[in-house]
């Protein structure tokens, strides 16, 4: 059972090679199905939405606002007004950083951990400028894992919002969300997820896991760039004010002053990105065809096996070694940079991330100038581990 | 510099290339030969950053011509950067000013590893050795 013939990038070649592609965190391929949904928009039914009464309109509105509802199923969110589109993981949590402004108070903490990506730290350090708030941030045990101790005495009555990342880009650690979020509202803490690395992997049921916000991108999830998904929940976003302003989220306008729509489009300013959320519709709708519980115990499978391959190779540094990964692994080869490795790597054929993966804190936190990343997604195969642990073999003969 | 190859010679070696291997055995070699800066000179001073790898450059001027030293924490970076300093080293202001190193990369099929996405600090290396050419 294997999706791959429905991703026809993944025919090609690369370095006069068959391409091994490798970075999935970074972003993920797409399949036939949502190429032709976005060409059939942009061939057919372009127009703008939410305004015009004309059939293109209509069926373009419509278009997009099926999107929303099929991103609500797909993470269980109680209404599609929870829902509001972003271009991304990154802008999601600029919007939240940004309404939350006149909510934090000076001398509050905000709540990071060291495993962030750097889109889940410099908003929060911005927001802190803003409204003279503090960061601080969970420690990780030396395995990559977040230190729950650490985690319990640094949430406090104190604590205006805990940000924590559901699966590491950079190590791929599984973090226990769920009990992260109880944890953060018995001190009344709001909650943010990053799910940017783990809604391709993992079933996310927000209203089970019970955050205030959860983010992540469409790319990440066979879905084009540009679109991404901010959840809130209602009555939070009902009483939070808008970010940016302009056409799409108001409801009545003077020249002196405005009212705004309700979320989600209270939110959502300006034309939307409409490919992208029929897109992002077309993807859902692939994956929910496809038996994904299946498709995930066979990626398991894989990165266990290329886990076990990797390591019989001298040299071989694995970085991170959480009880629960993801289909992450981030390795170095003693004596060389991870650049080199990554150069070495490409040179056949097979493409993986090298270098700090915007978790510049995390690294510095392991002492090491970066990693190489190797990052899967559904359909990746043995051929791709193979060639994998025959390329970083000889990649140590290099060097 | 204690690689001891002028650019005709790199050229030509660089021809008898015919696959990828021998290329970046080559130039990691190049890199190993390459006299490594002393610590007390990798400072934050001598730093161009890249995204990723780092790239410590010195220069010294006298009579009137340009001596540089370079080094990387990356094997490959340090191959390039010795074919920066084949390419550049002990000439004149002037001389350095007119180099066309982007063609040198081109003609050796390395321009990839120009682009300013790689970021492995090499464009600014090179963007650097220009400026200190400039100014000197």
């Amino acid at each position: 059972m294997s999706i791959r013939k429905d991703f026809p990038i993944l025919a090609r070649q690369s370095r006069g090679k068959s391409l091994v592609y490798l970075d999935n965190g970074a972003t993920t391929q797409k399949p036939q199905v949502v190429i032709d949904a976005i060409d059939q928009y942009y061939q057919r039914h372009n127009s703008n939405v939410h305004r015009a009464a004309h059939e293109l309109a209509e069926e373009a509105t419509q278009m997009m606002e099926s999107g929303r509802s099929l991103c609500q199923a797909f993470i269980n969110a109680e209404s599609r007004k929870e829902i509001i589109f972003t271009r991304g993981t990154t802008e999601a949590i600029n919007l939240v950083a940004n309404i939350l402004t006149q909510r934090i108070k000076p001398g509050q903490d905000i709540l990071i951990t060291e495993l962030e990506h750097h889109s889940n730290i410099v908003p929060w350090q911005m927001l802190a400028e803003r409204t003279g708030a503090n960061i601080k941030a969970v420690a990780i045990t030396d395995e990559g894992e977040l230190d729950l101790d650490d985690a319990a005495a640094k949430l406090t009555k104190n604590t205006a919002l805990f940000a924590f990342t559901h699966v590491s880009n950079g190590l791929g650690t599984i973090n226990p969300a769920k009990v992260l979020i109880k944890m953060a509202q018995d001190v009344g803490a709001l909650t943010l997820v990053d799910g940017a690395q783990a809604i391709l992997h993992l079933p996310v049921d927000v209203q089970n896991l019970g955050c205030d916000f959860y983010v992540f991108s469409g790319h990440k999830l066979y879905a084009p760039t540009g679109i991404g998904v901010l959840y809130g929940r209602e009555a939070l976003l009902e009483a939070l004010p808008p970010w940016q302003g302009g056409g799409e989220m108001i409801e009545h306008v003077t020249l002196t002053s405005s009212t705004y729509q309700s979320a989600p489009y209270k939110f959502e300013a300006g034309t939307p990105n409409i490919a992208g959320a029929i897109g992002l519709g077309a993807a859902i709708t692939y994956l929910q065809q496809q038996p994904i519980a299946e498709l995930v115990a066979a990626e398991d499978a894989l990165v266990s096996r290329a886990l076990s391959g990797l390591q019989q190779i001298d040299g071989f540094r694995l970085i991170g070694e959480p009880a629960k990964r993801s289909a992450v692994i981030s390795f170095l080869l003693e004596g060389s940079h991870p650049n080199d490795v990554g150069t070495l790597l490409d040179q056949q054929g097979i493409a993986v991330r090298s270098g700090h993966h915007c978790n510049m804190p995390l690294m510095t936190r392991l002492e090491i100038p970066g990693t190489v990343r190797a990052s899967f997604s559904l359909y990746n195969n043995d051929e791709d581990v193979d060639r994998l642990i025959a390329g970083v073999s000889k990649a140590t003969t290099f060097l | 510099m204690a690689v001891s190859m002028d650019l005709e010679e790199l050229k030509e070696t660089f021809s008898f290339f015919d696959d990828w291997e021998d290329k970046y055995r080559f130039i990691i070699d190049l890199g190993k030969d390459l006299t490594p800066l002393a610590d007390a000179e990798k400072t934050e001073a001598n730093l161009i950053r890249g995204c990723q790898s780092q790239v410590w450059l010195t220069h010294q001027l006298s009579d009137g011509k340009l001596h540089f030293q370079l080094d990387s924490d990356a094997h490959i970076v340090r191959g390039l950067s010795a074919v920066v300093l084949i390419a550049s080293n002990d000439q004149s202001p002037e001389q350095i000013t007119a180099l066309d190193l982007d063609g040198l990369f081109d003609e050796l099929d390395l321009l990839a590893h120009l682009s300013v996405t790689r970021g492995n600090g090499l464009r600014s290396m090179i963007e650097k050795i220009k400026h200190i050419a400039a100014h000197s």
